[in-house]
């Protein structure tokens, strides 16, 4: 497989996307936050807004301000500085030990994804511990994780239909990527297991614990551990480690 | 003066809306707000409240409200039946209330979305720096009958009654430019994209609408629908789901999503397919970003363009042909009394 380069392309009237892949991979995704990083203290004008996806930085504008055409060859030119793909992960790195019920009723799908997977189900659960998972992204809700990446035969495709809603919390995987919810919602993921961590919570210092580059394990407990876990705090018994 | 109102009776769909959260994608948060950014700011110009103010927004069920010192109010969006104490309310108007009287509110007609706002703004609880409903996000509260909700001052009090003619929604095919997946559809896909008439589904609310073809179509699945990496949503994305059927993402769409989008639906006409009712026919138009980007507004250019299309609201005929509808109806409608 040749390097990926980036791509600029028009995300809405107001804003651009920047994709150093349209397939994940670890370094795509180095890549868009060392960028990003890069771009919030050059600042340009007219910017208000960036963020990073899985493999992507969104710049969004304002038109008033900015032309999209200035504003792609600022973005351009801040691509030709240095090769993002060889970027090192952020500075300031924590890793969070979270704890989460698998199977049973908290896991309705795990027995169906372990065989999508090729595993038994209770090696499916342990594999999901062993991993060294990193929190790619922060998206679709406040403070939510994209963590990734399990091992190949974890590539296991999205439902074709919408489970109608997971609960707060629920744990889904699919195509090598474990997401704890953050709050009830409809998804294509399979749901396995069910953490008591709360990814954002007014209450919480601060409200959103979890930062794009973080490493995550997580932790198996039994489901009659989910209520005192869920009273200790927002956190739900997840600690956190300073790397680095 | 500032004040309490009273909800009565909060009808489904009740939500806290205004011009939502901005700057928040990085961290997983989508703007939120006012489904129709353009009918909310109408109300909010109206009254003279500043852009952001937060005001409620409602649907099909409407409410019934009150206040405990007197204020104005003003009905923008889709186009509410209201009444007063039994006397009908113009919408795109402002009109005073006192203690003791009773604002009812019915269903929109011809339109999903309709705003009630109050002079001052509602001061309900900020949090992540909007007061509006998010579901998805889970931020925002959710109406009950009883609620009070704080208002601030009024910015322009003993102001003569004013109205507005809302901005006219068009018939036009709603404007799309492409977006970062639009070329995983073939050129095929995309011009039966622009070729189908689209029922707007019974299927959709604040954080996308469904729509369903014409019947004789193939659906509008691309060859990497389901292992799709996930990336970047925009408000107005149309999103084919696993089984190639196309969702518009509105104003509480996630920030992230892995089905592919064919392209967007420009600011614009947005508040067309949020404002489509069930049923509605749409149709979409590829256009490109050098067109498209002539149509950009502000939200202060919004407001701004609402302010100049106020007037003195001293005779309006139209109200006046309601209110002689209303009287010759036998019995109130009892969506309307509540």
């Amino acid at each position: 497989m040749t390097q990926p380069s980036p791509q600029i392309l028009p995300l809405g009237l107001d804003g651009v996307l920047v994709r150093f892949a349209d397939s994940l991979s670890e370094e795509a995704n180095r890549a868009a936050l060392a960028y990003r990083a890069a771009l919030d203290a050059a600042r340009p004008p007219g910017v208000v807004e960036t963020a990073t996806s899985l493999t992507s930085v969104l710049v969004r504008f304002r038109p008033g301000e900015t032309g999209r055409e200035a504003l792609e060859d600022v973005l351009n030119e801040a691509l030709a500085e240095r090769d993002w793909y060889a970027a090192p992960l952020p500075r300031g790195r924590a890793l969070w030990r979270i704890p989460a019920v698998f199977g049973g009723a908290d896991g309705p799908e795990l027995e169906e994804v372990a065989e999508a997977a090729g595993v038994t189900a209770g090696t499916a659960v342990e594999e999901i511990a062993a991993a060294d998972l990193r929190v790619l992204a922060l998206g679709f809700a406040p403070g939510q994780p994209y963590l990734g990446f399990l091992d190949a035969h974890w590539n296991i495709p999205r439902h074709t239909n919408v489970t109608a809603e997971v609960p707060r919390g629920a744990v889904v995987v699919a195509v090598r990527q474990v997401i704890p919810f953050a709050n009830a919602a409809p998804t294509g993921w399979r749901q396995i297991g069910r953490t008591p961590f709360r990814c954002y919570s007014r209450q919480g210092t601060p409200a959103i614990p979890l930062a794009a580059g973080d490493a995550v394990r997580f932790e198996p407990v039994p489901a009659r551990d989910f209520d005192r876990l869920t009273e200790a705090g927002p956190l739900g018994g997840a600690v956190r480690e300073a790397l680095e | 003066m500032s004040g309490r109102l009273i909800v009565h009776r909060a009808g489904p769909g009740l939500t806290v809306q205004d011009l939502g959260r901005p700057g928040g994608m990085g961290l997983g948060l989508s703007r939120g707000g006012a489904a129709d950014r353009y009918g909310f700011l109408d109300g909010a110009a109206l009254l003279g409240n500043p852009p952001g103010a937060a005001a409620l927004e409602m649907t099909v069920g409407g409410g019934r409200f009150g206040v405990d010192a007197p204020a104005r109010f003003a009905l923008s969006g889709a186009p509410l039946r209201a009444t007063l104490n039994g006397s009908a309310v113009a919408p795109f108007a402002t009109h005073a209330i006192a203690p003791g009287d009773v604002l009812d509110i019915g269903p929109a007609e011809g339109g999903v979305y309709g705003y009630l706002h109050i002079s001052g703004g509602l001061l309900t609880e900020e949090e992540l720096g909007g007061r509006g409903r998010h579901r998805i996000a889970g931020l925002g509260p959710d109406l009950a009958d009883g609620d009070e909700l704080p208002f601030g001052d009024d910015p322009e009090p003993g102001a003569a009654p004013l109205r507005l003619v809302p901005r006219a929604p068009g018939d036009q095919p709603v404007r799309v430019i492409p977006g970062p997946q639009t070329d995983l559809f073939s050129a095929d896909a995309r011009a039966r994209f622009e070729a189908t008439t689209f029922l707007r589904s019974p299927k959709g609310n604040r954080q996308g609408v469904r729509l369903d073809g014409d019947g004789d179509g193939a659906p509008f699945a691309t060859e990497a629908q389901l292992g799709q990496v996930s990336d970047f949503i925009s408000e107005g994305d149309i999103q084919m789901t696993g089984d190639g059927t196309p969702f518009v993402l509105l104003a509480d769409c996630q920030t992230m999503g892995g089905y592919p989008r064919i392209g967007t639906v420009i600011p614009a006409d947005l508040p067309r397919i949020a404002q489509a009712v069930p049923g509605a026919k749409l149709r979409f138009r590829f256009v490109p970003l050098s067109e498209a980007e002539a149509t950009w507004q502000s939200d202060d250019d919004i407001y701004r363009a609402a302010r100049k299309r106020r007037e003195a609201r001293i005779r309006d005929p139209r109200e006046m042909s309601d209110l002689l509808s209303y009287e010759l109806v036998d019995r109130p409608d009892p969506e309307v009394a509540g």
